[in-house]
């Protein structure tokens, strides 16, 4: 019993941060119909910010923090919308699927050959004190993942839901048509979302690294994990993802002790595919979100 | 229709000929020319063993609008049915590879018939989870599959008493086997089976009108396709001489859609183009020390913004006069799971 | 303006393959290098890229190889064992005097072949049993084979740790696998039971179910046989849950790498190390201090293989008097390179019939966030 709360505790501090990458890839979805296949190395990046504030400018880890989210707002966001995006409006979708695949190869190789090929200690935002539950062992990093990542998603759904701003990005994302008759500036709003999935990213990878370790190829398992949560979440709702990042996490735990490490790959995927194929619009998704 | 696929044919025979004579040793012939060495020739019979694969991808994506994520697990499966019956079992080389493409295009119906019940991207989705579970399965089972170190000395076949094993005439075999299938796929598409489904690309609504049945036409098409992924599987089990499992995970499949995307979805010649440059451009880049994927994501990344409909959709373009009306219906738009324009093709749900 | 500009490219060509001729004269070797310079393997392939460009640069300097220079070619194998074949290929279609690489063991599995038809001696990283047991006359280890190794840690769990049981956790990898396939019959024999065999994958990052499986397991000891950073992240987790149980490993559980990653988790961690920068010997440590200054960071195992390799081929050149590649992997066999004679070799080697070494190793424990060499494990054959 103890192992089993072990097992769903860190699958949930792990699964709140496949959340918010996956919330990422809701609205950016809701908003552009693109999915951003390089979102894990979006992950990966920010981690990578902070570490070469602290090397080579010499900064604080508080400051390099900073420095990582804001470089992630200006590169992830704002210059993958004007460069990745922004070029290949109207055309197929395929076309973003495949840019946004090499985006992904040219971000990890990049760091690779910039920065290391090895893996990097990151410091944590808190001490990496134990605490002990009933024999149940729990980092005071992992909490602060998990607070961290509640936080931001509260802060989130306020903003899209008690903001006038946010409540102008909900009907973008719902009806572009009818927000831009209402007079909603659409542009704007769209971009407003690829700043806040950039924002996101920066704050999943600052909350992973030192966990992980700062390391070029994060991504690739990150990517998958947090796409993966985004569909069995339902693909059109931020509450989704949220549900979905927590229970990927847990699953992913779960299944490694209990069913098979070689196969605990599988075992998320064997859940998307039920859903997909009985409730197709995720656990918390909404059937036909978008009518036009 | 297009100029474009008026010049197809011509282009087609030229193009063999000197696929068949460029690598060989002309200089018997007074021709000054070596031809290619070993490595030469494994790359261009690589390249013609990808673009079978592509060719399946085009077919899914390119003519039935269907978008596949598993195209690198078929050709693993077919890759993994050739080695296993031919080095275990002795089978001969033409029984297995006729099983290797069986066994995709069942598995494609088996895979295929539940996702094609849901919504349009969903067979992206299943497919995205079949192609990591066969990787998973090729990597775990080492009783069967060798596992990790997978399967060594696979045989290159003796064809009516002539052996392969020299590179020179495994090039030639696959080359022949190349044109035989891409004859087979030239011949299904203007089959009324294929015009079907050229039909069910161009207007959905309007095909299903006329009583085709939309879910089968584009069931059959995923499995045929996925039965070009398991014969380029059994191509390149030979090719390689030996096969594991790191070339069939997902991130290659992944790597198709690039090809098919990068050389023009909908054209006949799309998938040789798209595989010359997913081919033939790393192994340029090779000696690049470690740079080649920086270099190469640049180059697809520009290439998708000035030709987002590949590069024969650049060449096509620029040989038309600037009459064109301006339709969006001469390619599928969707991608993987991503789609900028509502298609009524969504509404296939019930 | 057009003829101006063509005229200006074209005479800064003459003059660039001009200068570039000398370069390419007679007197230099070109050794390809194939290796792993991007996917999962960029790391290790980094390390060995940076030790043979640093060897290669001193024997440059002091004027080469019977008096030929040595020019690398670098080629990425991607990690993939089928990209490395067709790199072996290319590089064999220029008949080359050696290669070296691949180092992940798959990719050699696939090139030893090829090596072997083509006569060519073939010095690479692969540390998989198999490799060297298929008879090739031109393949060359430049660390322990697992079949070395993993007896030797098979006897330590026996009289160092006086371990009953073990629980063996590996990453599932032809490197990981390779040494499950040989420690567990090498367990078995010393009568010690395997109390749990646990695959993970390479890259892996949360291993809070393997370590809850470890514990279920509560055998006498835990073997961790995973590359640098999985071990590092292995132990991280092991730590937070309380593993109390001694974990033992080979060479990448002990390196300076997991215990910068890991920090006090690696504390107390034992086990047996085949090359390491921290050995107590002043030629390893002069090359620690060597590479440091050159790369920024300090080598690992892997930068010493690469390190060695083109002194191997040196020490060979210079036995058989002529350079020719069959005559170089036959004065490789039986070749013991002395340190005394050629310090770059750094330790004393000797190579078998089969290409496999046998060389001096040690006994390792992380103490106080530093590898400790506890005892050193003389040649097998002196």
């Amino acid at each position: 019993m103890t192992d089993f709360l072990q097992l769903v505790i860190s699958g949930l501090a792990t699964g709140a941060i496949y959340a918010l990458a996956a919330i990422g890839f809701t609205l950016l979805w809701q908003t552009t119909q693109t999915i951003n296949f390089a979102q894990g190395e979006f992950m990966m990046l920010p981690a990578f910010f902070a570490l070469a504030a602290m090397r080579w400018a010499g900064a604080p880890f508080w400051l390099a923090c900073i420095v990582a989210i804001l470089c992630s707002v200006l590169v992830l966001g704002i210059g993958y919308k004007k460069i990745i995006i922004d070029p290949l409006r109207g055309q197929p979708g395929l076309a973003v699927v495949i840019s946004t695949l090499a985006l992904a190869i040219f971000l990890k190789d990049s760091v690779k050959d910039i920065y290391s090929a090895e893996a990097q200690p990151f410091p944590t935002i808190l001490p990496d004190t134990m605490l002990s539950f009933g024999g149940v062992n729990i980092s005071l990093a992992q909490i602060g993942v998990l607070v961290v990542a509640t936080v931001v998603i509260l802060v989130l759904n306020w903003f899209l839901t008690q903001t006038r701003t946010g409540r102008q990005m909900q009907a973008t994302a719902q009806n572009p048509t009818v927000a831009k008759i209402l007079g909603v500036d659409i542009d704007r709003m769209v971009l407003y979302t690829f700043l806040i999935n950039a924002a996101l990213a920066g704050m999943a990878s600052l909350l992973i690294s030192p966990i992980y370790l700062a390391k070029f190829s994060n991504g690739e398992v990150l990517g998958l994990a947090a796409f993966v949560a985004a569909i069995v979440g339902g693909f059109n709702q931020v509450r989704g993802a949220i549900v979905g990042g927590l229970v990927i996490g847990v699953v992913d735990n779960l299944a490694a002790a209990y069913v098979s490490t070689a196969y605990r790959q599988a075992v998320p995927l064997v859940l998307l595919v039920l859903v997909i194929l009985f409730r197709p619009q995720g656990i918390l998704g909404r059937k036909e979100e978008r009518t036009v | 229709m297009s100029t474009l696929k008026r010049y197809q044919f011509p282009a087609l025979i030229i193009a063999l000929i000197l696929l068949a004579a460029m690598p060989a040793d002309l200089t018997g012939l007074g021709i000054p020319w070596t031809g290619f060495k070993r490595y030469g020739l494994y790359i261009i019979s690589l390249w013609l063993v990808t673009a079978i694969a592509a060719m399946g991808v085009n077919l899914i994506m390119g003519y039935a609008g269907q978008e596949t994520l598993a195209q690198a697990a078929f050709l693993g499966i077919g890759a993994y049915t050739m080695a296993l019956l031919t080095t275990k079992l002795g089978v001969p080389y033409f029984v297995a590879f006729a099983a290797a493409g069986a066994l995709c295009f069942v598995v494609g119906i088996l895979l295929g018939f539940p996702a094609l019940r849901v919504q349009k991207h969903y067979l992206a989705f299943v497919t995205l989870a079949f192609a990591v579970f066969v990787w998973l399965f090729i990597r775990n089972e080492q009783w069967l599959t060798g596992g990790v170190f997978g399967i060594q000395d696979v045989p290159r076949p003796v064809i009516f008493g002539i052996k392969t094993r020299p590179p020179l005439v495994f090039y030639w075999f696959v080359l022949f086997m190349t044109v035989v299938l891409a004859a087979v796929m030239w011949w299904l598409l203007r089959s009324p089976w294929g015009r079907a489904f050229t039909a069910l690309r161009e207007n959905p609504v309007r095909a299903e009108s006329l009583g085709i049945d939309v879910r089968s036409y584009k069931l059959l098409a995923f499995a045929v396709g996925s039965a070009y992924g398991g014969f380029a599987g059994a191509l390149y089990a030979p090719l390689v001489e030996f096969i594991d499992p790191a070339p069939f995970a997902l991130g290659p499949s992944l790597y198709y859609l690039l090809m098919i995307l990068v050389g023009g979805m909908g054209y006949f010649l799309g998938p040789f183009v798209g595989a010359a440059v997913g081919v033939l451009i790393p192994e340029w880049l090779r000696f690049t020390e470690g740079l080649a994927p920086i270099i190469f994501a640049v180059i697809v990344m520009i290439m998708v913004a000035l030709a987002p409909r590949g590069i024969l959709g650049l060449i096509e373009q620029l040989l038309t006069p600037k009459r064109r009306p301006h339709s969006d219906v001469t390619g599928p738009t969707l991608g993987a799971g991503a789609t900028l324009t509502k298609s009524s093709a969504e509404k296939v749900t019930s | 303006m057009k003829i101006d500009r063509f005229g200006f490219v074209f005479g800064a060509l003459v003059l660039a393959t001009g200068v570039a001729m000398p370069a390419m004269a007679q007197d230099v070797i070109k050794i390809p290098n194939i290796i792993e310079l991007s996917g999962g393997g960029a790391p290790v392939g980094q390390m060995w890229k940076n030790g043979s460009t640093m060897a290669v640069e001193e024997i440059n300097a002091k004027g080469g190889i019977l008096g030929k220079k040595i020019q690398m070619e670098f080629v990425d194998t991607a990690s993939d064992p089928g990209k490395a074949r067709a790199g072996v290929q290319r590089a064999l279609d220029d008949k080359p005097m050696a290669i070296f690489g691949p180092i992940y063991s798959g990719s050699v599995n696939v090139t030893l072949k090829l090596t072997n038809e083509a006569e060519v001696p073939q010095i690479m990283g692969g540390e998989a049993a198999p490799l060297t047991a298929q008879g090739s006359k031109y393949l060359f280890r430049t660390s322990f084979g697992q079949n070395v190794s993993m007896p030797k840690i098979a006897q330590y769990l026996k009289d160092g740790v006086k371990a009953q049981t073990v629980a063996v956790v590996y990453q599932n990898n032809d490197f990981g696998k390779g040494g499950r396939n040989a420690i567990i019959p090498e367990l078995e024999k010393r009568g010690i039971k395997v109390a749990a065999d646990l695959s993970t994958e390479p890259g892996q990052a949360d291993f809070a179910p393997d370590v809850v499986k470890v514990k279920a397991a509560n055998a006498d000891a835990i073997f961790v046989y995973l590359t640098e950073e999985e071990s590092a992240r292995f132990l991280i987790e092991a730590k937070k849950q309380g593993v109390t149980k001694p974990l033992i490993g080979e060479t990448t559980l002990l390196g300076q790498k997991v215990i910068d990653l890991a920090k006090d988790a690696a504390e107390g961690v034992k086990g047996h190390v085949g090359l390491t920068a921290d050995a107590d010997n002043p030629l390893v440590k002069d090359y620690d201090k060597k590479f440091t200054a050159k790369y920024g960071h300090r080598s690992d195992h892997n930068g010493m293989k690469g390190y060695m390799a083109p002194y191997m081929l040196k020490a060979a050149v210079e036995k058989a008097g002529k350079w020719d590649p069959k005559a170089i992997a036959a004065a490789l066999h039986g070749l013991t390179i002395d340190p005394a004679k050629e310090p770059g070799i750094l330790l004393n080697g000797t190579w078998d019939e089969n290409g496999d070494i046998d060389r001096e190793s040690y006994l390792a424990e992380v103490k106080g966030g530093k590898q400790v060499i506890v005892q050193t494990l003389p040649k097998l054959k002196p």
